[in-house]
C-alpha cells in the first residue's frame, strides 16, 4: 500500500497532466525515493493508483535506467563513461572505485552502503572526469579526491 | 569583430559563477520580464512568431531548424485544438554537451521568460520543462523560479492583464538519451516507453496527448525574449555571419582551459579552441574535434579557420550540432574514441528499428576487435558499409545516423590509425 505521504505526492503530480498515466514515471520515482528501489510491491502500488496493470507499468519502468527494479545501496555512485570523461581518464577512476569498494560495476557493497553504476555524460564535460553520488555532482576526479568524497556518505 | 569588452551577451549577462542565479527581484531589476511584457501587451501572437522567424533564430538543440518557422505550423485561431503545449527540452544528454546546464543553473528566470513568449506565440495553455534527472541543482532552482513567477503573476491567469493564461510545470526524467529526441520525449512525458514516433504527423500539429505541441531546446528559448525586447536588427547584428544571435560554445578534452562561452554566432573554430580554451595542454598536439557533441562528424586542422555556424560547418561535411566541441589530442587513440562513442549509442538505442538495434552492437564488436589487435583490413569496409546502413533514411529517428557521423569521419581522417591497429595487432597507445 502507498503511504499517505507517497499518495499525496503522487496526486500532486497527476494534477499536472491531461491524462493520468502521464504521471506514472514521476509516481515511480516518488516511491523509489521513499523506499530506495522499486520492488514488485512498489510496482503494484503505483499501478493501482495509476489505473494501469502491473505488467504495463513494469514495461515502462524497465525502459528507464534510473528506475531501479533491484535493491541498491544507500548511495548510488554513478560514474560518467561518455566520451569527454573517457578522454580525461575515466577508466582509472572506475578502476579505482571498483578496487576501493571491492565490487564490480552494477554491484552493491556487502554493507549496503554503495552501488556502483555507469552513467552517460553528466553535462559536466569541462570538469571531467565526473560522477554523481546520490544527488550530488563531483568533478575533476582523481583517486585522492575520491577517498575524501566517499567518506562523506555514511 | 566586436571587441571582447563591448560585446553583448544576452544569454549570460546575468550569470555570475561567484554567486547563485538572480532571484525574481534581481532579475526584474536587471530588465527581466520586459520582453515577455512587450510580447503579451503589444503584439499579436502571429507577430511574435513573425519576429522570431525574421530574426533567423535556429534551434540550438542540434538540428538548427528555424524556430519561427516551426511555430508557424501550429494551428491558430478559434478552431485550433486545445490545450496546446510548449515543451522545453532540457534533457541535455548528448555526450560532450554542457551548455544548457549553464543557463539552467545560471539564470532560470531567463528560461521561464523565453518560455512565456514562445508559449504566447503559439497560444499554448500548458508548458513543461523536461529536465534530465542528473541536473538536481537546476531542478531546485527551477522549482523556486517557477513559484516566484507564479506569485508575481507572470505565470497563471491573465498574465500582464493581457487575458493570456499559462501553467508551467517541471518534469524530471528517469534517464535514457533517447528521451532528448523530440517525439520520444513526448512519449516519455505521456508516461510511456520513450520510443520515437513516426513523422508526420509533426508534433506542431499532433504532439503531446495528440495536441499541437512545440518542443524547443533550452538555449533556443533563452533567446526569444531578447529578440522581442531589442528587435530583429539588433539580434542579427550580434552575429558575425548570416545566422543571427550569439551562441554558447564549449570545449572539452585535453585543452588548457575547458569551458563554455557565449560568443557571436560564427566565431571561428580556432578562436574558440585557442583563444578561449587556451589551446592544447603542453606537450599535446591537436588531432581533431567533434564540433557539436558525439553525433557530429570530425573536423581536423584544415577546418580550424571555419566559422562556427550551421551553414559553414555543414558545408565542411559535419554539423555544428550543440556547438560544444570535443577535442582529440595525439595521445588519445581515435579507435578507442570511436569505440567509446559507439558503445554509448549501442547502449542508448531504443531498439525500435533494425539498423540501429542490430547495427550498433555489430559496429561495437568490430571496433573492439580492432582496438584489441584482432581486426582485419576488410573490417574497415564493413564499418563503412555499416555507416551507410545506419545513415539517414533507414531509421525511425536520428540516433543511428548521428552515431554514423563520428565513425564515418574517423575512418576518413584517421584511417592510418585504424590500419596501424590492424597491421600491428595492437593499440599503439596502450602498449
Ligand atoms: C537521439 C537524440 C537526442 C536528442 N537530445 C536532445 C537534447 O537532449 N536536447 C535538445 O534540445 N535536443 C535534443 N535532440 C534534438 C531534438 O529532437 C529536437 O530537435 C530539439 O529539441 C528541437 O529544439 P530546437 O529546435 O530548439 O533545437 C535530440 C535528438 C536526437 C535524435
Ligand atoms: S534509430 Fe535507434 S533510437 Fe531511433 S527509433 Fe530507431 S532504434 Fe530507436
Ligand atoms: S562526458 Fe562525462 S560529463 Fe560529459
Amino acid at each position: 500500500m502507498l503511504t499517505s505521504e507517497e499518495r499525496t505526492e503522487i496526486e500532486a503530480e497527476i494534477a499536472h497532466y491531461e491524462q493520468k498515466q502521464a504521471a506514472c514515471i514521476e509516481a515511480m520515482k516518488i516511491v523509489q525515493k521513499h523506499r530506495g528501489w522499486l520492488s514488485d510491491d512498489g510496482i503494484r502500488d503505483v499501478a493501482e493508483i495509476m489505473e494501469m496493470t502491473p505488467a504495463e507499468l513494469d514495461s515502462v519502468a524497465t525502459f528507464y535506467n534510473l528506475l531501479f527494479r533491484q535493491p541498491v545501496g544507500r548511495h548510488v555512485v554513478m560514474v560518467c563513461d561518455s566520451v569527454s570523461c573517457w578522454i580525461m581518464g575515466y577508466e582509472n577512476i572506475r578502476q579505482y572505485l571498483m578496487d576501493k569498494l571491492e565490487i564490480g560495476m552494477g554491484e552493491t557493497t556487502q554493507d549496503g552502503r554503495f552501488t556502483l553504476l555507469p552513467i552517460c555524460c553528466l553535462g559536466n564535460c569541462d570538469r571531467a572526469p565526473a560522477m554523481m553520488v546520490g544527488e550530488d555532482l563531483h568533478q575533476d576526479l582523481t583517486p585522492e579526491k575520491i577517498d575524501a568524497i566517499l567518506e562523506k556518505y555514511a | 569583430m566586436p571587441s571582447e569588452k563591448n560585446m553583448e551577451r544576452p544569454l549570460t549577462k546575468n550569470i555570475d559563477p561567484d554567486r547563485g542565479p538572480l532571484d525574481l527581484k534581481g532579475y526584474v531589476a536587471a530588465g527581466g520580464y520586459e520582453g515577455a511584457r512587450k510580447a503579451l501587451t503589444s503584439h499579436q501572437p502571429g507577430d511574435v512568431t513573425e519576429l522570431v522567424k525574421n530574426s533567423g533564430l535556429k534551434g540550438r538543440g542540434g538540428a538548427g531548424f528555424s524556430t519561427g518557422m516551426k511555430w508557424s505550423f501550429v494551428p491558430m485561431g478559434e478552431d485550433a485544438p486545445h490545450p496546446k503545449y510548449l515543451v522545453c527540452n532540457a534533457d541535455e544528454m548528448e555526450p560532450g554537451t554542457f551548455k544548457d546546464r549553464l543557463l539552467l543553473e545560471g539564470d532560470p528566470h531567463s528560461l521561464i521568460e523565453g518560455m512565456i513568449v514562445a508559449a504566447y506565440a503559439i497560444q499554448a495553455d500548458v508548458a513543461y520543462i523536461f529536465l534530465r534527472w542528473g541536473y538536481t541543482h537546476a531542478a531546485g532552482l527551477l522549482r523556486r523560479a517557477i513559484s516566484e513567477a507564479e506569485e508575481a503573476g507572470y505565470l497563471g491567469k491573465n498574465i500582464f492583464s493581457s487575458g493570456y493564461n499559462l501553467e508551467m510545470y517541471l518534469h524530471i526524467s528517469a534517464g535514457r538519451y533517447i528521451c532528448g529526441e523530440e517525439t520520444a520525449l513526448l512519449s516519455s512525458l505521456e508516461g510511456k516507453r520513450a520510443n520515437p514516433r513516426a513523422k508526420p504527423p509533426f508534433p506542431q500539429v499532433s504532439g503531446l496527448f495528440g495536441k499541437p505541441t512545440i518542443v524547443q531546446n533550452v538555449e533556443t528559448l533563452c533567446n526569444v525574449h531578447h529578440i522581442l525586447n531589442h528587435g530583429v536588427d539588433w539580434y542579427k547584428n550580434l552575429s558575425l555571419t548570416e545566422e543571427g544571435g550569439t551562441k554558447l560554445y564549449g570545449v572539452s578534452g585535453k585543452v588548457k582551459n575547458p569551458g563554455c562561452w557565449e560568443l557571436p554566432m560564427g566565431t571561428p573554430v580556432r578562436e574558440i579552441l585557442e583563444g578561449h580554451a587556451g589551446g592544447m595542454r603542453d606537450g599535446l598536439q591537436f588531432r581533431g574535434l567533434l564540433p557539436g557533441g558525439a553525433s557530429t562528424d570530425f573536423l581536423v586542422e584544415e577546418h580550424l579557420d571555419l566559422a562556427m555556424d550551421y551553414a559553414t560547418i555543414g558545408k565542411a561535411g559535419s554539423r555544428m550540432g550543440t556547438g560544444t566541441m570535443i577535442v582529440m589530442d595525439d595521445q588519445t587513440c581515435p579507435v578507442g574514441m570511436a569505440l567509446n562513442l559507439q558503445q554509448f549509442f549501442a547502449q542508448e538505442s531504443c531498439g525500435w528499428c533494425t539498423p540501429c538495434r542490430d547495427g550498433l552492437p555489430h559496429v561495437v564488436k568490430i571496433l573492439s576487435a580492432i582496438e584489441n589487435g584482432e581486426g582485419r583490413m576488410e573490417d574497415l569496409d564493413k564499418l563503412s558499409a555499416m555507416c551507410k546502413y545506419m545513415g539517414p533514411g533507414n531509421t525511425f529517428c536520428a540516433l543511428a545516423p548521428g552515431a554514423a557521423e563520428p565513425l564515418q569521419s574517423a575512418l576518413k581522417y584517421f584511417r592510418e590509425d585504424f590500419e596501424n591497429h590492424i597491421q600491428g595487432k595492437k593499440c599503439p597507445w596502450r602498449n
